[in-house]
């Protein structure tokens, strides 16, 4: 067979056909055959390399060049310089997009892209894309060459552990499932993606559906399942979407459904939405949903792997671990275990967001430091205000101040250091943020997820909001904190699931680093951010004000006095510290003290 | 995605119903697609409705609101022609989600979990929506709009009838 070191694509699309995309074909064949280059360089058609406006259009691999608005008369220099010289043609390139909304841009030099690598490169809607990027490939040499125990073996080599938050050895689950006693075992994904700020699963079920698919269906196969669910949140209408149309897909194609590839293996995948409530992410409360019934979690053990969805064994993992297996087991677990730290394998997916430059999803190896992603990864902090904090691990992590940047990432490190790892979500946040409406913030969120079976969880969560608001209204009381304390110690002790366990989780560590802000909201009456509302004054600084009325003709409570020219002033007992004057003034003439 | 039956007094809520039960083979554990499938035609769930889920799928009324009340996406109160769900997680907030939601309550002059007077509009907000790098983010019926300031809330609502 002949081998050839570089294949370029040539886009096929009717638009591009119609600018002339097959004469740059063939000048570009005539070209590489005058420098005897026509055995090393292979040239081929293909359709969807980019958007329309921009043929003729061209990718170069190995190197992933990508060429726009080619002329027949660009050829011979561009052949030159790319094959004969190894040099990029930069005038001719792809400008990278700078989008700063954009969810996924093109990796830094310090990301490696498993789970995200076909996120935005293959069509999610058409399976040929996945297999021509070795999709379903694992699967075919698993069914064809490898038993169940040592496709369990493989994962425990590659040291590959729960994606979902609890980092949970994957084959150790998968084992358990295995040996557990039933007449049938269910394997489930649990695509409930509820903590605020984090969306890498919803960008996998969008980007790359087959990836969960083709995982989960390796894991059916090592476990002995035939049925399998995705639980996805109904908050994610596309990726249910997409997720459906894929499950049609590698049905038709006898991926999926009785006798996959041809074998005696069976198994078979519905997709199942969710309800918008956060606690259906917890395992036993996503098996009661998808039952029908209340999302309340239950007291563990029996664990799903021996009594699961509707009583039998059941395997659950998160979006993300699934995705990871297909390639684990093409490209061997020592190539998995050769990234990462000693006890945290592989990569991990973050989804960066608040206060950063560049919000969105990023994939890096475990051991990466906080600094390095806030700043090489995440381009440091909006308009380079100093930094305050970052929040890891979602509603029931912790925020981790300035003296942790230098902290490597992984399980063990950011457990040590009073935060989760979570499912990925990461809250960078600046100066102006106050710790303890953050506190509040998440106990907020947590008060009204939670499912209310348990008493710690319910009433307990309550109280603790009850006093974390008092005290952002200016009403804190002295022994507030030690009482803080003493409720988180016991919601954390007795709460029935992890949502209960993990609530005080931002409280405490808040207390822990950020002491000293709860004692001066709550002994001087003061807001050092300038956030809490009860406890700031917006004033005019005679200094700066030249009398233009704005501020006045925008308060919507009609707090700010004064004459055309003359200085303003804004009383404080009408100020309902909307900060509206603050924004439309031009002149920095209001003061928030 | 299910399309939301235009209001009116000829909506047949028994006969939404049926078809969303006969969809789902009348099994007990696709109670929760059921039941968002009623949501997602008639806008929430009647006393009606949970009557005949009740009589045609043998399940007492007081559990099909035990499930029906435990989940954030059914209503089973009316709602409003336009519901609006504002992002209130942490990273919508911290990009400056507050001073966003404060305009949309000013602008229409209810509070959440609010219908307005007019039946035009209901104000929730809602646990993260996945979009967090263009936050503060807020839905309206199935559009989603991000990086939101308030100043762009007058313009956004008044696409809707």
């Amino acid at each position: 067979m002949a081998y050839f070191r570089s294949h370029v694509l040539v886009c096929n699309d009717p638009e591009c056909l119609g600018k002339g995309s097959m004469e740059i074909m063939a000048a570009l064949e005539a070209e590489l055959k005058k420098q005897g280059l026509n055995n090393e360089v292979e040239v081929l058609d293909t359709p969807r390399i980019g958007s329309c406006e921009n043929g003729p259009e061209i990718l170069v691999y190995p190197e992933g060049h990508h060429y726009l608005h080619l002329q027949k008369n660009d050829i011979p220099y561009l052949v030159e310089e790319q094959f004969l010289k190894g040099r990029a043609v930069e005038e001719l390139l792809a400008k990278p997009k700078t989008d700063a909304a954009q969810e996924l841009r093109e990796p830094t030099e310090k990301e490696v892209r498993v789970v995200l690598r076909n996120c935005g490169e293959i069509n999610p809607e058409n399976i040929e894309d996945y297999i021509a990027a070795d999709g379903y490939a694992a699967l075919a040499k698993v069914i064809s060459e490898t038993k169940p125990d040592q496709v369990i073996e493989n994962i425990k080599n590659s040291g590959l552990r729960g994606r979902g938050g609890a980092g949970f050895p994957t084959w150790l689950k998968w084992s358990l499932t295995r040996k557990a006693e039933g007449s049938k075992k269910f394997v489930v994904c649990n695509a409930d993606e509820g903590d605020p700020g984090a969306f890498m699963n919803r960008s996998v079920l969008e980007g790359d559906p087959h990836s969960v698919v083709e995982g989960m269906t390796i894991a059916a196969y090592a476990i002995g399942a035939s049925q399998g669910y995705i639980y996805c949140r109904a908050e994610y209408p596309i990726a249910v979407r997409t997720v459906n149309i894929a499950i049609d897909q590698a049905r038709e194609l006898g991926l999926l459904g009785k006798h996959i590839f041809g074998t005696d293996f069976t198994f078979d995948l519905e997709v199942r939405q969710g309800a918008g409530a956060f606690v259906c992410g917890e395992e036993t409360a996503l098996i009661a949903s998808i039952e029908g019934k209340r999302g309340e979690p239950r007291p563990r053990p029996p664990f799903p792997a021996a009594e699961g969805v509707f009583g039998y064994p059941t395997n659950i993992n998160n979006v993300e671990t699934y995705a990871n297996v297909p390639q684990i087991l093409l490209k061997g677990p020592e190539w998995f275990a050769s990234m990462g730290t000693e006890k945290s394998k592989g990569t991990k997916t973050f989804a960066l967001a608040g206060d950063v430059k560049n919000t969105g999803l990023i994939e890096v190896p475990f051991g990466i430091t906080l600094r390095e992603i806030i700043y090489d990864v995440g381009g440091g902090i909006k308009n380079d205000r100093p930094f305050k904090a970052v929040q890891t691990g979602g509603p029931m992590g912790g925020c981790l101040p300035e003296n942790y940047l230098d902290l490597p990432v992984d399980y063990e490190k950011l457990t040590e250091a009073g935060s989760i790892m979570g499912s990925g979500g990461m809250v960078v946040m600046d100066d102006e943020t106050c710790m303890v409406d953050i506190a509040r913030f998440f106990m907020e969120f947590i008060q009204d997820e939670s499912c209310g079976k348990c008493v710690p969880c319910r009433v307990g969560t309550r109280r603790m909001l009850e006093i974390l608001t008092r005290i952002c209204d200016g009403e804190g009381r002295d022994g507030d904190i030690e009482l803080l304390e003493s409720l988180s110690d016991e919601i954390r002790e007795d709460s029935l699931c992890g949502l209960g366990k993990g609530a005080p989780n931002p409280v405490v560590i808040t207390l822990n680093h950020f002491r000293h802000e709860y004692e001066v909201h709550i002994y001087n009456k003061e807001c050092p951010a300038k956030v809490c509302r009860a406890l700031i004054n917006y004033e005019i600084n005679p200094a700066n004000c030249v009398g233009c009325t704005l501020c006045a003709k925008n308060c919507p409570v009609d707090a700010i006095s004064g004459e055309r020219k003359q200085t303003h002033v804004i009383d404080p007992d009408i100020c309902i510290r909307c900060g509206i004057c603050k924004q439309v003034c031009n002149f920095d003439a209001v003061v928030v003290k | 995605m299910t399309e939301k039956v235009k209001q009116g007094p000829e909506i047949n809520v028994i006969r939404i119903t049926d078809n969303a039960i006969d969809q789902f083979h009348a099994k007990r554990e696709e109670l929760i697609p059921i039941l968002m499938e009623i949501n997602q035609k008639i806008g929430y769930i009647p006393r009606e409705a949970m009557k005949e889920i009740s009589s045609r799928m043998r399940i007492p009324q007081s559990q099909l609101y035990s499930v029906a009340s435990f989940y954030h996406m059914f209503f089973t109160k009316k709602t409003g022609s336009h519901v609006i769900k504002f992002c209130e997680s942490a990273p919508c907030h911290v990009a400056g989600g507050r001073e966003v939601w404060e305009s949309i309550q000013e602008q229409l002059r209810i509070g959440p979990d609010e219908t307005s007077p007019d039946e035009k509009w209901t104000l929730i907000s809602t646990s993260c929506l996945g979009v967090c790098a263009v936050g503060p983010v807020m839905m309206v019926d199935d559009d989603i709009y991000g990086n939101l300031t308030p100043d762009q809330i007058p313009d956004i609502l008044a696409k809707y009838e």
